[in-house]
């Protein structure tokens, strides 16, 4: 028992048949083949899974498929470039905000939307920004030195 | 999750008749996808509110703010309108859950859910607002029931709720770090009708108010008003996280908190 299911996916238009029950993170993994979008604790909390669906950050582990039917979303896959790293991909690696590296497409694409902002984030404000996503390795600070230096590699891009 | 028929309806009335036998309205599904995860909630149809454009956006109305249902807690919070008349209303919203949270979850979803430590339940008692719904006009004091029960009927669907601008207002939260939910949230406010003061996250039957600390502060709007009034804890939760007697502690500082706050 299908529904059909059209959005725009790191921008291409996709269409599919989906059971209603389908998970907008187990529709990109799962339908798409996109599997840089993770699922950490599948229960919310964590923002392994975020990604932006028009433009806003969400948890896709906890969105139907069905939820973001004509939407834009932008997953890891979507952020750099043809021929190289998104300037916030490009600060993870510079300050190595990771680890084990599980949480940082969800930390990359939240980092990205504070972008839109328009202002420029205070230590402190961002990492209150990044409330919904847990790291367990790294104790922070490299993401949020990460986070600062990739805000200002995006400024001119807005 | 159990599988469901899917609807998704782009006007009230279509939503109020849609076919189906146990419905389940989804606004932004932030508290409903998950629980239906779990399996604690399985309805048989789901009827996605969020293509009725009728259902958002926050205007004025006299001396009230309106917000339709599913405006998310993001816009509230970003709100000039609700940043310059209840700035109490758009920092509450601006701490609910975290950003992705905060992105899809609606003033309507969580009114309407009526979680036990939610944030908005003590902004809508504690400043006596109006639900509005396809049916009818509830005061907040009649809409609470206990814990996620409402006066709600079936297939009766929260349109907007409405806040009289008070001449003051504050809410103080005490956040469980993992869950961003109110361990214990106080919402005060001075209204025309007089102070009042609401308790989210501690009361064994939901959000409640709190009448010895509404009487201290018509007497004199002060933190000390407040301070010294000892809550039953023998009416409020115990759990893992917190003590009743934690919370009952809880409350007196954070109304204290909230009243300084309010100025």
């Amino acid at each position: 028992m299908g529904i059909s299911v059209s959005m725009t996916v790191n921008g291409q238009a996709v269409t599919a048949q989906v059971d209603p029950r389908t998970l907008l993170v187990a529709f990109l993994r799962e339908t798409l083949g996109l599997t840089g979008t993770h699922v950490g604790c599948d229960t919310a909390a964590c923002g392994a899974c975020t990604v932006l669906l028009d433009g806003k950050a969400v948890k896709s582990c906890n969105l139907l498929a069905v939820q973001a039917r004509g939407a834009k979303v932008t997953t890891i896959e979507g952020l750099a470039p043809a021929d190289g790293l998104h300037p916030m991909q490009a600060a993870f690696k510079r300050h190595h905000g990771l680890q084990c590296g599980f949480c940082t497409p969800g930390m990359v694409l939240s980092a990205v939307e504070l972008a839109s902002r328009g202002t420029v984030p205070s230590e402190a404000q961002i990492r209150e920004a990044l409330d919904g996503n847990l790291c367990r390795c790294t104790g922070y600070q490299n993401i949020v030195k990460a986070v600062q230096d990739g805000l200002a590699g995006m400024g001119g891009a807005k | 999750m159990n599988p469901f028929n899917y609807h998704s309806p782009d006007s009230l009335a279509a939503a109020q008749s849609a076919k189906g036998g146990d419905v389940k309205y989804l606004a932004g599904g932030q508290s409903l996808v998950a629980t239906m995860k779990l399996r604690l909630s399985a309805p048989t149809d789901l009827v996605d509110l969020a293509g009725i454009a009728e259902l958002r956006g926050i205007k004025a109305d006299g001396n009230a703010l309106v917000i339709g249902a599913m405006t998310t807690h993001a816009e509230v919070a970003a709100s000039a309108e609700v940043g310059k008349r209840l700035p109490a209303l758009a920092a509450l919203a601006g701490g609910i859950g975290d950003r992705q949270v905060r992105n899809r979850g609606t003033i309507g979803g969580s009114v309407a859910n009526n979680d036990p430590a939610a944030d908005y339940p003590a902004a809508v008692l504690g400043l006596g607002a109006t639900v509005v719904t396809s049916k009818r006009r509830i005061a907040a004091d009649a809409y609470f029931i206990g814990l996620y029960e409402t006066v709600l009927e079936p297939r009766e669907i929260i349109t907007a709720v409405s806040f009289p601008v008070p001449a003051k207002a504050a809410y103080e939260k005490f956040r469980n770090p993992a869950s961003r939910f109110a361990l214990v949230g106080v919402f005060v406010a001075q209204t025309a009708g007089g102070p009042r003061v609401a308790v989210t996250g501690a009361g064994g039957a939901g959000v409640f108010r709190v009448a010895e600390m509404e009487a201290a502060l018509a007497k004199k709007w002060a933190p000390e008003s407040v301070r010294g009034i000892a809550v039953d804890s023998s009416d409020l939760n115990s759990d893992i996280h917190a003590s009743a007697e934690y919370r009952a502690h809880l409350v007196a500082v954070l109304a204290a908190r909230a009243v300084a706050a309010a100025g």
